[in-house]
């Protein structure tokens, strides 16, 4: 940025006070792109790194004076009992999740590019996980896992299958929200492996096909290696998506029962705003650990593009 | 952007750098020339047509003083309620759900009825309990609501059970043997792991003889147990771990249900139902009606640095829970009113709220007790308990014994 800067002041006349006028223009230019960064990205950002290293108490969260207290945040977060389940938590939901929704958003893809009839309007319908909002999504998923009466223990009741208490039992909430979770992230990986898939030119499918190639060779040998860029970009995204999703697990289970499908999302929310007496210092803290492993995978990407 | 946007929103982003303090050096003590006063309450369904908004306004120009009001969700309420006393621009009147005032109270966010003046004697002293702490009272309830049994009529009279005898827990889990002998379903209610959850449990734990200071105690264990043998005997569903009071109140208003646990605020969906239905008080373990929390707002003044303005406060508060006004608000919230007097005259016109009254008056604030702030404490590793009983990862003594451990931390 600051390149453009300088070249679009050296195109800006030759004398000193030209020179000047150009510069104020060029910052006057800049001005809102700037006052907008530190608006809304480094203040906030800044000042939840402030609100996870003092100790906040309602009183002093008013009066402003809350002192400066290290990383005790940090070690009272490690310490809490829920720290080691809320990580593993996040950990399987992230990764189950992102393999299912990758797996079969590539298979869909793949099977779309075969073009036959209906198939606008069948890839249409796959995307409609992503046009409902959320809240009406992981409604619908509450209400068809209800122990009671949902659908989908009616629809295994008729195979003789026991009643599942899918959102209420400690052994069935991650997966529960974890399938809920899968179904809407397939429209996203479906949609961009794609596009991704129409950038392979044709020629090489040809030439493996005279080469006498099978169609799972040619997926393997031709498909999945030229479909790697945008696969990577796929899964960062997909990574830092589902590593922060907060709203369909506190819809569908509060991160219930007893801490069963509380990620840490869920937790820094429940930290902050779920109880009547906020900790907001702990709550920030574990945002800002979201935010540091999501930052960790964001620069492994970088790292591993550069190096191709 | 022009110069003139730029500067508007350079002044935006200082704004924001500097939290925008608007406070002043704080005013003359005996007058303010303020003309606007700001009132927020958690009642966001009533438009400006509604009648609370219209006492409202009324209330600002007999004070001659012209209200801004704006409802918020209430669950939002308590943070917007800090972040403002953060920034000094509380307004000037906060009508705030009651077990938050002690939050907000112990963040030196709210004056005292003392300090403004507010007269609270006629107001019963059970539910102006959840608004003091250390001696101080720091509001007025507008009214307030709390839990009862509703029964469905017809599922008890197929089950030939008569609500009347049910007294203690010992008949309430009689008649929940019959109806389901019968073919239907026991009884619903919201054990969701959040303070909604909390709220439904507290009259068992309560009715039981059991103290929140000390939740692992034979009668805490008592009431944690009550409900869940009702789920392993298949009395209660199992879906009660991930009800709030709505969809608990819909497995009711479907017809095959004989009880649910729920409030007053059901009351005009009650009637909707198109079935016969009836309440009973929440039964203690050894009889009688137990102490159910009692839910409902306090009318607060929160603390402004122009305290000029805190005479017209004081007039607003004081027209808005006059007995008058009090029982066209709590007719409009469906709630029961805070005082005696007012809760005979609501009797008198609406007799089947009789129960309701008396439930308010066996009722018990939350943060009653002087526990203001620890409540919080208490109530999360409480509903963490009834969650692990519930869900069957702890037996009840085990979950009491845990949940104490951590409220005791």
């Amino acid at each position: 940025m600051t390149s453009h800067v300088e070249t679009l002041v050296r195109t800006r006349g030759s004398s000193r006070v030209r020179r000047a006028r150009g510069q104020w223009a060029a910052w006057a230019f800049l001005a809102p792109v700037i006052i907008y960064l530190v608006a809304f990205y480094a203040y906030p950002l800044y000042r939840n790194l402030d609100l996870s290293l003092r100790h906040y108490t309602v009183r002093s969260f008013v009066q402003g004076d809350a002192p400066f207290s290290g990383v005790d945040n940090y070690k009272t977060v490690f310490s809490d009992p829920t720290f080691g389940p809320a990580l593993l938590h996040t950990m399987v939901f992230t990764l189950v999740s992102i393999a299912f929704q990758f797996a079969i958003g590539l298979a869909l893809a793949v099977f779309f590019t075969s073009h036959f009839k209906l198939s606008a309007t069948l890839r249409a319908l796959f995307l409609v996980p992503w046009l409902l909002p959320l809240i009406v999504s992981a409604s619908t998923w509450s209400w068809m896992l209800n122990s009671d009466s949902g659908i989908v223990n009616y629809a295994l009741s008729i195979f003789g299958v026991d009643q599942i208490n899918w959102l209420t039992s400690p052994d069935w909430a991650l997966t529960s929200v974890i399938i809920a979770n899968i179904w809407i992230g397939i429209p996203f990986n479906l949609v961009i492996l794609y596009s991704g898939l129409q950038g392979i030119p044709n020629d090489i499918y040809e030439a493996a096909a005279l080469d006498g190639a099978t169609g799972w060779q040619r997926f393997w040998r031709v498909t999945f290696p030229l479909l790697r860029p945008v696969s990577l970009i796929t899964l960062l995204l997909g990574l830092v998506y589902t590593l922060k999703v907060f709203d369909l697990i506190w819809i569908m289970t509060k991160g219930g029962p007893t801490d069963a499908s509380t990620t840490l999302a869920t937790w820094s929310y429940r930290l902050s705003f779920g109880n009547l007496l906020p900790e907001f210092g702990p709550g920030a803290a574990v945002g800002n650990l979201l935010i540091i492993i999501a930052l960790f995978f964001g620069l492994l990407y970088i790292r591993r593009q550069r190096r191709d | 952007m022009n110069i003139r946007g730029l500067g508007a929103a350079l002044a935006v982003t200082a704004c924001l750098l500097t939290a925008c303090s608007s406070g002043g050096d704080g005013g003359d003590a005996t007058s303010s020339k303020a003309t606007e006063y700001t009132i927020w309450d958690p009642y966001p369904q009533f438009d400006d047509s509604s009648d609370w908004v219209k006492l409202l306004t009324k209330c600002g120009t007999d004070a001659g003083v012209t209200v801004k009001r704006t409802g918020y969700d209430t669950t939002d309420l308590t943070n917007k309620a800090l972040l403002a006393a953060q920034q000094g621009n509380s307004p000037d009147v906060l009508i705030v759900d009651n077990p938050v005032v002690s939050t907000l109270a112990e963040a030196g966010v709210l004056t005292t009825t003392e300090d403004m003046k507010i007269d609270t004697t006629a107001v019963s002293p059970n539910l102006l309990a959840a608004g003091q702490q250390g001696g101080k009272t720091y509001g007025i309830p507008i009214g307030a609501n709390t839990l009862a049994l509703y029964y469905n009529k017809k599922v008890l009279d197929a089950a030939k059970v008569d609500p009347a005898t049910i007294k203690d827990w010992a008949s309430l889990t009689a008649a929940l043997t019959k109806v389901k002998a019968a073919g239907k379903k026991g009884i619903t209610f919201s054990a969701i792991g959040t303070e909604e959850g909390s709220f439904q449990f507290l009259p068992w734990f309560w009715g039981s003889g059991a103290n929140l200071t000390q939740l692992d105690s034979a009668q805490g264990v008592a009431a944690l147990t009550l409900w869940t043998d009702w789920l392993k005997n298949g009395y209660a569903p199992n879906s009660v771990l991930n009800n709030t009071q709505t969809t608990s109140w819909q497995e009711f208003a479907a017809g095959d249900f004989a009880f649910s646990e729920n409030g007053t605020w059901q009351l005009a969906n009650a009637k909707k139902t198109g079935f016969e239905y009836g309440i009973i008080p929440i039964p203690s373990q050894a009889g009688g009606t137990a102490p159910a929390p009692t839910g409902g707002e306090f009318v607060t003044a929160p603390v402004q640095s122009d305290t000029g303005k805190y005479p017209t406060t004081q007039k607003i508060v004081s027209c808005l829970t006059s007995a008058d006004n009090a029982l066209t608000t709590d007719t409009t919230l469906s709630y029961v009113a805070a005082t005696d007097a007012v809760q005979q005259k609501q009797v008198a016109a609406t007799p089947e709220l009789k129960v309701w009254v008396e439930a308010v008056k066996a009722a018990k604030g939350r943060t009653s007790d002087d526990l203001g702030t620890k409540y919080p404490k208490i109530s999360q590793p409480m509903w963490g308990a009834f969650q692990a009983a519930l869900s069957g990862s702890k037996n009840p003594q085990q979950a009491m014994t845990d949940a104490q451990a951590a409220a005791g931390k």
